[in-house]
């Protein structure tokens, strides 16, 4: 393969192979290097100390250029969550009754990310009992490398 | 003052395709058949065309189209982005750019191969216009997986039920089994079927998503004046609107401050605004339903209920004929055809004119709305 190009999906044949992968952008790309040293991390205006999701340039508060990423305590709850069946690529068909879920972080209640609870960490996308979501559940987010070197946060049940 | 857009033009011509799953013609092919189509039911000959106005998804182009109608020099284009979102603003574009002078017959068409084209969610390649790398991995795929997720958090605040989203289904169904042109004529539906349906994407059913549909349809306007001399009785164009909100993120809203006030609300203060009516003066209505949720959302973005108060709207047939407000006449996206929400737009032209397949006595205004969840368009027509 050219190293020049990206790939989409992972190919390996490992747990979650052909799960797609994410394919950062210039604004995107702080949080998938923070996530991969295993810290949520999310874009703040260095003028106004306002956050934004997701990232881009400039802040639409101040209008500054200047940001960092301000680090999150990683709490959540869950705004709202869907369950997906088929038709659905074939790595996703495969994990039948997965969630996708949107958190609303603890410390910033605006700032909603979307995600996956899972059972810990490393365990497959449907590791969770459907019937165990759950609007306003506290979550806590855990870092899952995925088989092409990428580090995705995923979502923990505070009460398991 | 400037120039007023309001009754300044009028929709003067409609035309379609046929409906399938699968249609052997090419997009071009039955572009071509409609706007051909729609120039006829005006009377207006093609190289009377100066302007032509679609959507940024539209697989032809205002200069194919314009040589293969045989259309004059062309003085106006425009493309409207954002999928369904666009459909209302195409006329919205031609009328402005016909009260203003820019052109004086304008045409706008949708030609779509859904039923038997690519699905978007295969494409792995290439990230959507939403922010694929914030949504994608964690196998939010689909528009379906995306609206579910509003849906969800709706259904929670107000509590909103799967029956209110059964109204919504079965009203665009009810109406597509009167219209002989929808894919879901003579197909009535159920509120087992319904209940006992495959999930798409829990909390959306398999009858909460739009037909997957190949076909063509277009309009053509005129100014007012001359369309008191075309063929069919005219349609003005009272108001029309765009709405991106502040802050919105396409099909994905939740990383607004206010998730659950969508586009439509943006739309509905200057659809309203340039109007002489308000909501209380609509007879009937065709509102964008790629997602029935997406019905709840606008009745209360349009301001026919309070915010919260869509679910219950739906109730009490509401939304049949001899309701509160008739929706989706023709079947809708749900029941008619899925072709980014132009039939809504023609299905409004024939209420206005006496002729739909499920009529609203007396009809003399109509809402046609675009896509909810992306950047959208309305037209209020009367008359």
């Amino acid at each position: 393969m050219s190293p020049s190009v990206t790939p989409a999906t992972d190919n390996r044949p490992d747990s979650g192979a052909d799960l797609l992968l994410p394919v950062p952008d210039d604004d995107g790309a702080p949080f998938w290097e923070y996530a991969a040293r295993g810290e949520l991390r999310v874009q703040a205006c260095s003028g106004c100390d306002e956050l934004r999701f997701p990232p881009r340039p400039c802040c639409p508060h101040c209008q500054s250029f200047a940001a960092h990423w301000q680090r999150m305590s990683g709490r959540g709850r869950i705004w709202s969550y869907v369950l997906p069946h088929p038709p659905l690529l074939p790595a996703y068909a495969a994990l039948p009754g997965y969630n996708a879920i949107v958190v609303e972080l603890a410390d910033a209640p605006r700032i909603r990310l979307v995600g996956n609870l899972v059972t810990a960490a490393d365990a497959p996308l449907n590791s969770v009992e459907p019937a165990r979501l759950r609007i306003g559940a506290p979550v806590r987010a855990a870092f899952h490398t995925m088989p092409g070197g990428v580090t995705v946060p995923r979502w923990l049940l505070e009460r398991p | 003052m400037g120039a007023t857009l309001k009754d300044a033009t009028a929709i003067a011509g409609i035309g379609q395709t046929p409906f399938a799953k699968q249609l052997p013609a090419s997009e071009k092919a039955l572009a071509c058949r409609a706007i051909v189509a729609a120039l006829d039911d005006a009377g207006i000959a093609a190289s009377e065309v100066d302007a032509f106005a679609s959507y940024t998804m539209e697989e032809t182009d205002e200069v194919e189209m314009a040589k293969a109608i045989g259309a004059g020099d062309v003085t106006h284009f425009s493309k409207v982005g954002y999928g369904g979102g666009g459909s209302c603003a195409t006329v919205a574009h031609l009328a402005a750019a016909i009260a203003t002078g820019q052109a004086s017959v304008g045409v706008a068409w949708r030609s779509r191969k859904r039923g038997s084209g690519p699905r978007p969610w295969k494409n792995t390649q290439v990230q959507l216009p939403t922010p694929g790398q914030w949504t994608r991995p964690f196998g939010l795929l689909r528009p379906a997986d995306e609206i579910g997720m509003l849906a969800r958090r709706y259904m929670h605040e107000y509590g909103a039920t799967r029956d209110h989203l059964f109204n919504v289904a079965l009203a665009c169904r009810n109406r597509a089994n009167q219209n002989p042109a929808a894919i879901m004529y003579e197909r009535p539906l159920t509120r087992e079927m319904y209940m006992t349906a495959r999930w798409i994407s829990e909390p959306l059913c398999l009858f909460d998503n739009c037909l997957e549909t190949d076909g063509a349809l277009a309009c053509v306007v005129v100014s007012a004046e001359r369309a008191r001399d075309c063929r069919q009785r005219p349609v003005y164009v009272h108001s029309a609107a765009q709405g991106l909100p502040a802050q919105h993120h396409g099909m994905v809203n939740y990383w607004n401050d206010d998730p659950l006030t969508g586009p439509a609300w943006t739309a509905a203060r200057q659809l309203w605004k340039g109007a002489d009516l308000g909501p209380q003066d609509v007879d009937v209505a065709q509102i964008y339903d790629a997602f029935t949720p997406l019905i709840p959302l606008s009745l209360e973005g349009y301001g026919f209920c309070g915010r919260g108060e869509g679910a219950a709207f739906t109730e009490g047939g509401a939304l049949e004929i001899g309701g509160r407000l008739p929706l989706n006449t023709g079947g809708g996206g749900l029941s008619e055809a899925y072709v980014h929400g132009f039939n809504l737009i023609t299905e409004g032209v024939k209420q206005l004119r006496g002729t739909s397949t499920a009529q609203v006595p007396d009809a003399a205004t109509c809402l046609v709305t675009a896509g909810e969840g992306v950047p959208t368009s309305a037209l209020l027509l009367r008359s």
